[in-house]
């Protein structure tokens, strides 16, 4: 799941500074399973703006509606009838949605109201851990399910490196060594010759926006725009 | 026991304070609460096994909110006693009803 954090609340609240009438618009995918952008922190943020706003003798009103998900434009439509009536949104989508909400209403201002982090996994509620970079050249399958892209401090694809020092990486002592716990994994999955194949380097040189067609999916106007 | 507390505490019951949200604690601010409080298990003694420390967390949570937005975190607390405690509770209220006298009305009653 895609995770992120709420922005600084000062934040937001400067980004609204000129406006009257927003719409805190949510996301009911990841950033509501990771606590940051569903319904019920929709409501918290705007508790939080009214009653800021009218400390400072500016009230202003709020809208709130969370929709399935943003980076969808079937569901970003249920919008549409109401973004006409405000001066602003706010989204709690991932940096995703955000953009595919702006690319709707490019007349309107739209603003993110968190930070979208990593791809991670849920260790307990409130509680989230990276484990991909979405580098699109996934080497799990050689080093035992272990990403050395996300685990290791260096990202690198052949490793280990001269700094892993028993079990622990050279940047320091609590942050495990990701080719350790590979050589690790595989050694128990009898697996070792895995760490001798060589991964090619990864261009991460001049990246532009990835675009995926699943197999099956493809029409005259989806190839044609790759 | 016939013990008095302040008349001016409104008592909301909830299963457990596990159940008390971040959000039922702002919108009572929000809607013009000089302060609440939360008063919930002695810790370690939660027959839901956390449902205290949960709540405790969430005070802790909507205090910095409040403070945040310019509104004293102090008018958000939370205590423990045990249910036998009937005194230990009309204290809490009395300290709770003092800590609001110090800090005034809810400023957003003035907007």
């Amino acid at each position: 799941m895609i995770v992120a954090k709420r922005k600084p609340f000062d934040e937001i609240k400067d980004f609204l500074k000129d406006y009257k009438k927003v719409l805190t618009a949510g996301c009911g995918t990841c950033v509501a399973v990771c606590l940051a952008g569903g319904e019920k922190e929709v409501s918290v943020l705007n508790a939080e703006l009214d009653m800021a706003r009218r400390l400072d003798n500016k009230p202003i009103e709020l809208g709130a509606i969370t929709i399935e998900r943003q980076c969808d434009r079937e569901y970003l439509e249920a919008l549409d009838s109401m973004v006409e009536g405000y001066d602003a949104v706010l989204s709690l989508a991932c940096g995703a949605g955000i953009q595919f909400l702006a690319e709707r209403y490019p007349e309107k201002p739209v603003f993110p109201g968190v930070d979208t982090t990593f791809i991670g996994v849920n260790q307990d509620v409130g509680w989230y851990e990276e484990r991909c970079r979405s580098c699109s050249s996934c080497v799990l399958g050689m080093t035992a399910g272990i990403c050395p892209v996300t685990m290791c401090a260096k990202g690198l694809y052949n490793g280990p490196c001269g700094g892993t020092n028993k079990g622990s990486c050279e940047i320091s002592k609590d942050q495990p060594c990701a080719w350790y716990m590979i050589y690790e994994r595989l050694s128990k999955q009898n697996r070792l010759d895995n760490i001798l194949k060589i991964t090619p380097v990864q261009d991460w040189q001049n990246q532009k926006p990835r675009t995926v067609i699943q197999p099956g999916y493809k029409t005259s106007e989806n190839s044609a725009e790759k | 026991m016939r013990l008095d507390y302040p008349s001016n505490i409104k008592i909301i019951r909830v299963p457990c304070t596990g159940k008390v949200d971040v959000m039922h604690l702002l919108r009572a601010i929000q809607k013009g609460a000089d302060g609440v409080y939360a008063v919930g298990c002695l810790e370690g003694a939660c027959h839901y096994n956390e449902g205290n420390l949960r709540a405790r967390e969430r005070v802790n949570h909507v205090r910095r909110l409040l403070e945040e937005i310019g509104i004293e975190g102090d008018r958000v607390r939370m205590y423990n006693l045990s249910s036998g405690e009937g005194p230990t509770f009309a204290a809490y209220a009395r300290e709770m009803a003092e800590n609001i006298k110090m800090l005034g009305p809810n400023p957003l009653k003035k907007h």
